[in-house]
């Protein structure tokens, strides 16, 4: 049943992360994510689930598109980023939200914005 | 992790920010989200989100982890190093706690309304009035290019505080969409001023 095989795997998603559901880090789901210096022997050592994350942050992408693109729980996906970010093996970028968004965010984002308008 | 620090004008250093686009089922979340956004809305249902206080997140009977939630989200890519994602929020009400996840962080969320079905996003308007700080605007979607009522009357069937911008767009337009989430920016720019 599809249904046993989707419960197998959530099991084991919760597995890798040994229950963990919390991150030390600040991740949101638009939170950019890229790796710094790219390592093929650290990517091949890698379990299969951290090793696709690994590579997909090749290029900066987002939490929630991680997720998406892997179908791996939002949460599990914040443990596994976790896990990477304090072995420096991944790079957390900051948000709007980090800066409160000031004024010279909210311009380019209002500017951006008009330019899609025009 | 304290991201304050980080330079503001290096170039390697791609930030992102996030809009919430939020009303009931039905009213144009993902048409909006999709007028805008450079890839077709990545439609989730494998989403999940933290277990619940008390929940054995390896027990497989519990349906507070196994839940899974349809929700749209779009990306444009502003500049370089700036990219705004827009995320609709799950329609159903007993989703709330993944309205406050997805919140978090949010320049601002635009509540799309239906002049049809008003009720469809009473939820909503009433979550951002009294369960968020976020600042929000509200606007009314005209599928048929016309507005059935006056935006006044809209706003008193709605009760919405006087403060509250409400305006109108088209969902499947990019310009008019465009302008409603430009919009949302200058009321949070004028909230921000108003809190030095």
């Amino acid at each position: 049943m599809a249904d046993t095989a989707m419960r197998s795997r959530r099991i084991r998603l919760y597995a890798l992360t040994g229950g963990r559901t919390t991150s030390h880090y600040h991740l949101l789901v638009e939170t950019l994510i890229s790796v710094p210096n790219y390592d093929p022997e650290f990517s091949s050592n890698l379990l299969p689930e951290s090793r696709a994350l690994y590579e997909r942050a090749r290029k900066t992408i987002s939490i929630a598109e991680l997720s998406a693109h892997l179908t791996i729980p939002l949460g599990v996906i914040r443990v596994l980023i976790s896990d990477l970010a304090a072995q420096e093996r991944i790079f957390i970028h900051p948000t709007g939200s980090a800066y409160q968004y000031d004024r010279i965010i909210l311009e380019k984002i209002l500017d951006g914005l008009k330019k899609l308008s025009a | 992790m304290d991201s304050r620090n980080y330079p503001l004008d290096s170039s390697s250093l791609t930030i992102s920010a996030k809009i919430v686009v939020a009303g009931g089922f039905g009213v144009g979340k993902t048409t909006l989200v999709g007028s805008v956004s450079e890839v077709p809305p990545i439609n989730t249902e494998a989403w999940m989100t933290e277990a619940g206080e008390g929940v054995d997140p390896v027990d497989p009977a519990s349906t507070k982890t196994t839940t899974t939630v349809a929700m749209d989200f779009g990306r444009i890519t502003l500049q370089s190093d700036l990219v705004l994602y827009l995320f609709g929020t799950p329609g159903q009400a007993r989703f709330w706690f993944l309205w406050d996840d997805l919140c978090r962080g949010a320049l601002g969320a635009v509540v799309l309304v239906d002049t049809r079905k008003l009720e469809e996003s009473f939820a909503a308007i009433n979550y951002f009035e009294n369960d968020s700080d976020i600042p929000f605007v509200v606007a009314v979607n005209m599928f048929d290019g016309e507005l059935a009522h006056d935006l006044e009357e809209v706003r008193e069937a709605l009760a919405l505080a006087p403060d509250v911008p409400l305006t109108t767009c088209d969902a499947r337009e990019p310009g008019s969409t465009a302008r409603s989430l430009q919009e949302l920016v200058a009321y949070t720019m004028s909230r921000t001023a108003s809190y030095p």
